[in-house]
C-alpha cells in the first residue's frame, strides 16, 4: 500500500538561479539589465571624460549669449542680439507651424484620396493609385527639394512686377503677389487695435498675446455656445411637440453678428502687399521654404494616410453598407455616417505614427532653408558655438517631447472613438 | 546576445574615434592617404574637373601636405564639406586637416579647439548684386533679400552690418555655394554675400559675369587658412610649415621648375635648409630631408598656385592685393626656416 506524502519542501539553493527554469529567466534579465546599465554608465562617463580632455566640458552657458544671426521666418519678435535660447524657441515654433499645417492638409488629402481609391469609377481609382505609389516610393527629401526648385524657377521674381508694362501682375484683384520668394497675401489689420499683452517679461521665452485675437476668440466661443443653446432648445421643443422650429438664421446670427460688430469697432481692414524697394512690403509673407516644405510633407504623408484610410474602410464588413443601404441611405451618407465612424478605430493608431513621421520629417527643412529647430538649435547655433553634444541632446529631447505630446493627444482621441462594448 | 554586443562595441568605437587625436602623422602614413576636407565645389578654390580630379587653390595645400608627408601629391582623399559639416568632420577625425576657405576667428581657435596653422588667403566679406538693380553701395540694400551660406562667419557679419547701419534685410539661408548660385540667378535673392574671393569665383562661373557687380564695401576681415585639431602639435607643425614652405619658396625664388636643380645646393643657406641639402629641418618634423622639395613640386610655390588657380589670368581674376609677399607690399610673411 502506498501512502501519499507531501512532496519534499524545496529549499532554495543559489544554484537554482541558473538551473531552475522557474528562476532562470529572471536571473538572465537582471544580469542583462545590470550589464546594460554598466554599458550606459561607461559610455556616458567616457563621453564626459573625453569632452573634458578636449577642453569642452558640458555646459549650457552658451544659451544666454547673443545668437548673432538672423532668422527670416519668425512668429515672435527676434533680432540678432537675442539669445541662442530665444533662437531655439523661434525655431521650435516654426517646426510646430509646419507640423500642424502639414498634419491638417495631409489628413484632408489622405482621407479624400483613400476614399476615392475605392471608387467604382475606374479612372478615378487608378489615378489615386498612381498618386499613392508615386509619393510613397520616392524619398520625401526629393519631394521637398523638387517643390522648392519648381517654386524658385517657375515663379516670377519681384523685379518682374516692376515698370510700366510689368511681365507679372498681382493675382486675385491685385491682392495676392505670387513670387519666387514666396506668396504675399493680405493681412488683417485693426485701426483701433487693443494692443498686445506681453507674457514672461523680457526672458527668452517671452511672447505677446494679441488682445484683438483674444477678443475675437472670446466672441466666437460665446457665439458658438449661444448657437448650441438654441439647438438644444429646438431639440427639446421637437421632443415635446414633434415640430422642429426653424433656427438656422438665429444660429447664424448669434455667431456672426457679434463678430462683425467687433470687427467694425476695432476698425478691421486688410493690408495689401505693395512693391517697395527690393521686395513686396506689407501683407503676410508665406515664404517659399515654408510652402515647399508644407506642400511636400503633406503630399507625401497623404499617400500613407490614404492607404490607412483605405485599409480601415475595407476592414468594415460589406454587410454594414448593405444594411445602411437597406435603410434607404445614399452612398455619401453611408460613408460618412456608417463606414467611416467604424473605420476610425482601425485608422487612428497607424495615423498617430504618420503624424509623428510628418513632424520628424519636418527636420528636413534645412534642405530648403526653412529655419525650424533643426536649423536654429541644431544648425547655426551648434555650428557657431561648437556645442555639438549639448545641442543634439537638447534637440532629441525636444523632438521626443513633441512626439510624446502628439501621441498622448491622439491616444486620448483614440480611446474616445474606439468601439464601446457593452 | 551577440548582436547586442556588436551594437555596444560599435557605439563605443564611435565615441572613442573622436578622441584619437594624437598620432595623426602615423595614421596618415599607415593609411597611405591624406584625408583632406575641402569646399564642396567652389571654382578656383576646390572643385573637381571633368575627370573627377580635384583642383584649386585650397586643394593645392592638401596636395602639398600629401607630397611632403607621403611623397605623392595624388595620395589625397578629398572630403567635400559644407559650412555646417566641416568642423564636425575635423573634430571627429573623419579628416586629418581642413583646407576650405575657413576664417580664422578667436572662438574657432580657442573654443572649438582647432589650430589654425596660418593664412593662405587674406579676404573680406563682400556683396554681389545684379547690375540692373542699380545699387552702388551696400548701404542702399535696405529691405533686400540676401542669400547667405549658413554656419559661416559671413552670416554673423551680415547680421552685424545691417544692424549697425540701421537697415533691414531678409536672410535666405542656404547650404552650399552651388545652391546660392541657383537662387541668386533665379532672382530668389537680390544679393549674394560671402568672402570677396568666393564672390569672384562664383561670378566667374556665371554665363554673363558682366551682368553682376561686386559692391565696393568689404565689411569684415576674413583671414582664410588651413586648420587641424587641437592636441596634435606635431601634425599641426607639419601642415603649418608646409604652408610656410610654399610661401618662403616664392620669396626665395624657388619654383616648381627650378626646385630640382636648386635642391642640389645653392649659395643661399636658407634655400639649402628649406630644400634639405643643409641642416635637418625635415627630421625635426618627423619627415625626411626632401619634404619641402616635394611639397613645392606638388603644385609650385605660393605664387604659382595663386596664378594658376585664381590669379589675374584665370576667369576668377583676383589680384594679389593683400596676398602679395611682404616684400611687394602684401601681408604674406613666413617665419624664417632656421
Amino acid at each position: 500500500m502506498t501512502t501519499l506524502t507531501d512532496p519534499p519542501k524545496a529549499s532554495f539553493r543559489l544554484s537554482m538561479l541558473i538551473y531552475d527554469t522557474r528562476y532562470r529567466s529572471a536571473t538572465i534579465q537582471v544580469v542583462a539589465l545590470f550589464g546594460f546599465m554598466l554599458l550606459a554608465a561607461w559610455l556616458i562617463n567616457n563621453t564626459l571624460t573625453n569632452l573634458n580632455t578636449l577642453g569642452k566640458p558640458i555646459s549650457l552657458a552658451f544659451f544666454t549669449e547673443p545668437a548673432s544671426y538672423d532668422i527670416n521666418q519668425r512668429l515672435l519678435d527676434y533680432n540678432s542680439r537675442d539669445s541662442h535660447l530665444r533662437a531655439a524657441f523661434i525655431g521650435l515654433l516654426n517646426t510646430l507651424v509646419v507640423a500642424v499645417l502639414g498634419c491638417i492638409t495631409a489628413t484632408i488629402l489622405g482621407v479624400l484620396i483613400g476614399v476615392l481609391r475605392l471608387s467604382k469609377n475606374w479612372i478615378v481609382a487608378r489615378i489615386m493609385t498612381f498618386y499613392v505609389e508615386m509619393f510613397r516610393n520616392v524619398p520625401v527629401l526629393l519631394w521637398i527639394v523638387l517643390a522648392m526648385a519648381i517654386l524658385i524657377e517657375s515663379l516670377p521674381a519681384p523685379r518682374a512686377f516692376r515698370g510700366e508694362n510689368p511681365e507679372a501682375t498681382l493675382s486675385f484683384f491685385d491682392t495676392v503677389a505670387i513670387t519666387n520668394r514666396g506668396v504675399y497675401i493680405p493681412e488683417p489689420l485693426f485701426s483701433n487695435s487693443l494692443g498686445n499683452l506681453p507674457i514672461f517679461g523680457n526672458s527668452s521665452l517671452r511672447f505677446d498675446i494679441s488682445l484683438d485675437f483674444l477678443a475675437f476668440a472670446l466672441v466666437l466661443v460665446a457665439g458658438l455656445f449661444a448657437s448650441h443653446t438654441i439647438k438644444k432648445r429646438a431639440d427639446v421643443t421637437q421632443e415635446a411637440t414633434g415640430l422642429r422650429p426653424t433656427t438656422w438664421y438665429t444660429r447664424l446670427a448669434v455667431v456672426f453678428i457679434p463678430i462683425i460688430v467687433l470687427f467694425a469697432v476695432l476698425g478691421f481692414h486688410l493690408g495689401y502687399p505693395e512693391l517697395k524697394g527690393f521686395n513686396f512690403q506689407g501683407g503676410t509673407h508665406m515664404r517659399n521654404s515654408l510652402i515647399a516644405l508644407w506642400l511636400a510633407l503633406s503630399l507625401y504623408t497623404a499617400a500613407f494616410i490614404a492607404e490607412i484610410v483605405r485599409g480601415g474602410i475595407l476592414a468594415i464588413s460589406h454587410g454594414q453598407t448593405e444594411a445602411a443601404g437597406a435603410l434607404g441611405l445614399r452612398s455619401g451618407r453611408i460613408m460618412s455616417l456608417v463606414v467611416l465612424p467604424q473605420a476610425l478605430r482601425v485608422i487612428i493608431p497607424p495615423m498617430i505614427s504618420n503624424y509623428l513621421n510628418l513632424t520628424k520629417n519636418s527636420s528636413l527643412a534645412i534642405a530648403v532653408g526653412y529655419m525650424d529647430i533643426t536649423g536654429t538649435l541644431g544648425g547655426i547655433t551648434m555650428n557657431q558655438t561648437g556645442r555639438e553634444l549639448e545641442c543634439v541632446v537638447l534637440l532629441m529631447a525636444v523632438y521626443l517631447m513633441i512626439s510624446l505630446s502628439i501621441s498622448l493627444v491622439m491616444n486620448w482621441y483614440n480611446n474616445r472613438v474606439k468601439l464601446v462594448e457593452r | 546576445m551577440n548582436k547586442s554586443v556588436l551594437i555596444g562595441a560599435a557605439a563605443i568605437a564611435c565615441v572613442s574615434a573622436g578622441v584619437a587625436a594624437a598620432g595623426t602623422l602615423d595614421d596618415v602614413k599607415a593609411r597611405g592617404k591624406l584625408n583632406c576636407g575641402v569646399a564642396s565645389g567652389l571654382v578656383g578654390f576646390a572643385t573637381p574637373d571633368a575627370s573627377g580630379e580635384w583642383g584649386g587653390f585650397d586643394v593645392s595645400v592638401c596636395r602639398a601636405v600629401a607630397g611632403a608627408v607621403l611623397g605623392d601629391p595624388k595620395a589625397v582623399e578629398f572630403v567635400p564639406t559644407t559650412g555646417k559639416t566641416r568642423f564636425t568632420a575635423l573634430a571627429s577625425g573623419e579628416i586629418d586637416m581642413l583646407a576650405r576657405n575657413t576664417t580664422w576667428t578667436f572662438s574657432r581657435d580657442v573654443d572649438l579647439k582647432f589650430t589654425f596653422v596660418g593664412v593662405n588667403y587674406y579676404d573680406g566679406q563682400g556683396f554681389m548684386v545684379p547690375k540692373e538693380l542699380g545699387v552702388a553701395s551696400a548701404k542702399e540694400l535696405d529691405g533686400a533679400t540676401v542669400c547667405i551660406q549658413t554656419g559661416t562667419t559671413t552670416e554673423l557679419n551680415l547680421a552685424d552690418f545691417f544692424r549697425t547701419n540701421g537697415i533691414s534685410y531678409e536672410p535666405v539661408p542656404i547650404e552650399t555655394n552651388a545652391e546660392a548660385q541657383q537662387q541668386y540667378l533665379a532672382g530668389a535673392c537680390d544679393v549674394y554675400t560671402t568672402d570677396a574671393s568666393g564672390l569672384a569665383a562664383t561670378r566667374a562661373a556665371f554665363e554673363n559675369p558682366g551682368d553682376h557687380t561686386v559692391l565696393p564695401e568689404i565689411i569684415s576681415k576674413e583671414p582664410l587658412g588651413p586648420l587641424v585639431r587641437h592636441g596634435d602639435n606635431e601634425w599641426g607643425d607639419i601642415v603649418r610649415w608646409t604652408l610656410n614652405a610654399l610661401i618662403t619658396a616664392e620669396e626665395l625664388g624657388v619654383t616648381s621648375a627650378n626646385v630640382a636643380e636648386m635642391s642640389a645646393g645653392t649659395d643661399n643657406p636658407e634655400v639649402n635648409r628649406l630644400l634639405g641639402s643643409e641642416g635637418s629641418l625635415g627630421e625635426m618634423l618627423g619627415l625626411d630631408a626632401e619634404w619641402a622639395k616635394r611639397a613645392i613640386m606638388a603644385g609650385g610655390n605660393y605664387g604659382e598656385v595663386f596664378e594658376k588657380n585664381i590669379g589675374e589670368n584665370t576667369p576668377i581674376g583676383l589680384a594679389r592685393g593683400l596676398n602679395a609677399q611682404y616684400t611687394d607690399g602684401g601681408l604674406l610673411y613666413s617665419p624664417p626656416f632656421r
